[in-house]
């Protein structure tokens, strides 16, 4: 497992991206998947540096760690912001016309819809949540 | 991520390249508000962008919804991982794509 501790603001999810997208190469993820991943954590990681700690800046680990058959990547996420789970929230209805559509939500939906497993558990004072993409088929 | 302008009269074409995604949304939004003035054909050309996060599909609804009011607007060059990203979140329904 590797992981990462950095400053929970929008600047650095770049390199949150850099970190992850390094195992991800050395997996052997493939391009379309890879990118999946990288919208995934452009969508929590924003919603942590924006949420979690506001208005203060807070830390935010991510750890990367391939499954046991080394078929999937599992990425965890950990703040010690306010708790909040974002996989309560109602999916966004996506069949509104234009006028009607509100964007709310729809970054969560998203990592929901194209990660394979999202889990979130609030313990010892910290939000975690996790992702798990297969990324070899 | 860089974006390109063309502006042509009422025409604008709009060409970004990179990621559109929390950090660099606000500078996709900024570009179209510095240059849309008057414009009423608009197409954004997505053919070198890698891909687009939550934060541009909402400047993207933002824009549509101006835009329908006065004009056009439409996407080119659309990639397969970014369309499946438009057919999960319905913005297929709401933009034009081409």
């Amino acid at each position: 497992m590797k992981e990462i501790t950095l400053e929970a603001k929008i600047e650095n999810v770049d390199k949150v991206i850099e970190f992850v997208n390094e195992e991800l190469d050395a997996l052997g993820c493939q391009s379309k998947t890879k990118i999946e991943i990288n919208v995934a954590i452009d969508e929590i990681f924003a919603n942590i540096a924006n949420y979690a700690y506001n208005p203060n800046i807070g830390k935010a680990t991510v750890q990367v760690d391939a499954s046991d058959d080394k078929k999937s990547i599992i990425i965890t996420f950990i703040d010690e912001g306010v708790p909040f789970d974002p996989l309560i929230k109602k999916d966004p209805n996506v069949s509104l016309s234009v006028e009607e559509r509100d964007i709310g939500g729809l970054g969560i939906f998203i990592v929901k819809k194209t990660m394979d497993k999202v889990e979130y558990e609030y313990k010892e004072n910290q939000n975690i949540l996790k992702i798990t993409k297969r990324i070899n088929i | 991520m860089t974006i390109n302008v063309n502006k042509d009269g009422e025409k604008l074409v709009l060409s970004p390249e990179g990621r559109i995604d929390t950090v660099t949304a606000p500078e996709f939004s900024k570009a179209i508000d510095d240059n849309i003035s008057g414009v009423k054909d608009l197409t954004i050309d997505f053919e070198k962008l890698e891909y687009i996060s939550s934060a541009g599909l909402r400047v993207l609804l933002t824009t549509q919804k101006s835009m329908s009011k006065v004009g056009s607007m439409k996407l080119i060059h659309v990639s397969d991982v970014i369309m499946d990203v438009f057919n999960i979140t319905g913005f297929v329904d709401i933009l034009t794509i081409e």
